[in-house]
């Protein structure tokens, strides 16, 4: 294809995101477009994956029969996330083995937030109604993002993360107003989930690189910032509810503005983290490389299986 | 109390909640992402069921009984699961051998469980055994796989079932509340279900290329609340919450 016509392609193809039009896995797209649609959406499905870990630490130890069935659904519910979206992202011509492999070489990433360590029951609930809020935030803008199969699969995860985040909520609202030991160990989640929660968001505008061009694809439809913001304004009257105190002094209602003012968020942190130093990085990676190897004799046999079946069936019918 | 009867729901129960509990250790570590969800499902599917019989449970005992008393606050000598179900993950093939040895089982004691005269446990069985149909499919499908899939494979699937084959026995025991219970129409007559289990059994071991364990010793105990050395670690991670913060609501 000559140069020429591949502009005007692309002419035509930026045309039709801009009239809302959906782009389907037959469609021609610009490699570039591909390759931050593979991005995207392994990162994400690599985080609902990576983010059963931490809360698949508490199932064996769910205080009550409720709450363990509650939390054994939510963590499917993620699998279930993870499996629609290799499936979204296996349309673009990328095999779910390649995705695991990016996933286990560290050269894909997913969500820091899960890098953090679960310690008490009470992270059961900061994590659904911090970090699925969160995601949320997130997320329902991608329902109408410009290519087809990722935007459907994220009304459904939509669907069920607003669920978890009630589900979590409750789960916080009960500690709250339970015994002292519950609420301290609710107070306690939340300040330790609440920084890396507004973290999850994304750097600052100024230095998240890939917001222009996404905008432009309707990957992301408002800044970092503009987010986290949002997620701040959110929640702020939730935690009042609880009658618990956000960890940051800063924190303030600005009239003016009609929003909340907040404090200065630790990016050393937020790096260290991304570039794999946090407290569970190379735990997590450990589980996940450790099911895969694991596990790859189970496969093995299950394709050999397949095949001696499929042998027979051929033997049959001659 | 009717004792005989709440022992007997016991005896049902705690076979659900131990293997459950098992499964639901293993999420997010699955071989693969389906079958981390299909195992996540028969948990989730045998603490449905837990719950109703523990309900039940509750009820007959009173004095403040809940299902979570019942799930949490009993030591280990009063847990009356086989022995079977407390088996560990050593690997995927014991997971899906322990399974299958005890969904075979499972599906024929529902089956006869459906005709209880007690209304309440005819009722749940009916509710079960749809999904235990599933599941006894997954873990012969299984079975199956890993039997007739690689010589890895095959190894290990025999040594899952040779292993397990020693707690096969006991699902045919009955306790003495359980007898007093057949007598009411109420129970399953267990020891009737022996041959028809051992048949399936061999027939899906035989298709899967295993050979069928030759063994006649067996291990019992578990009905009695005689159990092995791993059941106690497993209620030390499933009781921690309510030992450690007693009398409060989750």
């Amino acid at each position: 294809m000559s140069e020429e016509q591949i502009k005007s392609l692309e002419k035509q193809f930026e045309a039709r995101i801009a009239r809302d039009e959906k782009i389907e896995p037959k469609d021609w797209m610009p490699e570039k477009y591909r390759k931050t649609h593979i991005r995207q959406i392994s990162q994400h499905a690599h985080s609902e994956i990576v983010g059963m870990l931490p809360e698949g630490n508490w199932i064996t130890r769910a205080p009550s029969l409720r709450r363990k069935v509650a939390l054994l659904a939510k963590v499917q519910d993620e699998a279930g996330h993870g499996l629609y979206l290799y499936s979204a992202c296996e349309t673009l011509g990328i095999s779910r083995e390649e995705l695991y492999e990016q996933l286990h070489t560290g050269k894909a990433k997913y969500s820091s937030i899960f890098n953090y360590p679960t310690v008490t029951w009470a992270d059961m609930g900061a994590i659904g109604w911090l970090v699925d809020g969160a995601a949320i935030i997130n997320q329902v803008p991608l329902c109408s993002t410009s290519y087809g199969p990722y935007a459907r699969a994220m009304i459904r995860v939509c669907k069920e993360e607003s669920f978890h985040q009630r589900q979590g909520f409750e789960i916080m609202l009960k500690l709250a107003n339970g015994s002292p030991e519950q609420k301290d160990m609710a107070q306690d989640a939340l300040n330790r989930w609440w920084w890396p929660s507004l973290m999850m968001l994304g750097p600052t505008d100024a230095e998240s690189v890939h917001t222009e061009q996404s905008m432009k694809w309707k990957l992301k439809r408002k800044s970092n910032d503009d987010l986290r913001q949002q997620f701040i304004d959110q929640t702020v009257p939730q935690a009042e509810l609880l009658g618990l105190t956000i960890p940051d002094e800063d924190l303030k209602w600005n009239e003016e503005k009609g929003c909340y003012d907040f404090g200065e968020i630790d990016w050393d942190e937020f790096w260290q983290v991304v570039k794999g130093h946090g407290p569970c990085n190379k735990k997590r990676m450990q589980d996940r490389v450790g099911a895969w190897e694991g596990g790859a004799w189970v496969r093995d046999a299950a394709m050999a299986y397949a095949d001696k079946q499929q042998d027979k069936k051929e033997k049959q019918a001659v | 109390m009717k004792e005989n009867l709440y022992k007997y729901i016991l005896g049902i129960a705690d076979n659900s909640l131990i293997l459950g509990q098992q499964l639901g250790a293993l999420t997010g570590h699955g071989p693969s992402l389906e079958t981390d969800i299909a195992c996540t499902n028969i948990s989730l599917d045998l603490f449905g069921q837990v719950r109703s019989y523990y309900q039940y449970a509750a009820k007959i005992k009173g004095e403040g009984a809940t299902e979570d008393s019942i799930a949490f606050l009993r030591t280990e000598r009063k847990y009356l699961n086989v022995l079977l179900v407390e088996q560990p993950d050593t690997d995927f093939a014991y997971t899906i051998g322990r399974q299958f040895l005890f969904d075979v089982y499972h599906f024929l004691f529902l089956n006869e469980l459906q005709k209880s005269h007690d209304v309440t446990l005819s009722a749940i069985a009916k509710k079960s055994i749809k999904e235990v149909s599933y599941h006894q499919r997954f873990s012969s499908d299984w079975v199956k796989r890993l039997g007739d899939g690689t010589e890895e494979s095959k190894l290990r699937m025999q040594n899952a079932i040779s292993d397990l084959w020693t707690y096969t026995d006991e699902l045919f025991h009955q306790t003495e509340a359980d007898k007093a219970m057949v007598e009411e129409q109420i129970a399953v007559d267990v020891t009737t279900l022996k041959d028809k289990y051992y048949e399936t059994v061999n027939a899906i071991l035989t298709e899967a290329t295993l050979e069928i364990p030759e063994s006649k010793w067996f291990q019992k105990g578990g009905k009695k609340g005689i159990h092995t050395e791993y059941l106690g670690y497993i209620l030390s991670d499933m009781q921690y919450m309510q030992r450690a913060y007693p009398n409060m609501e989750w």
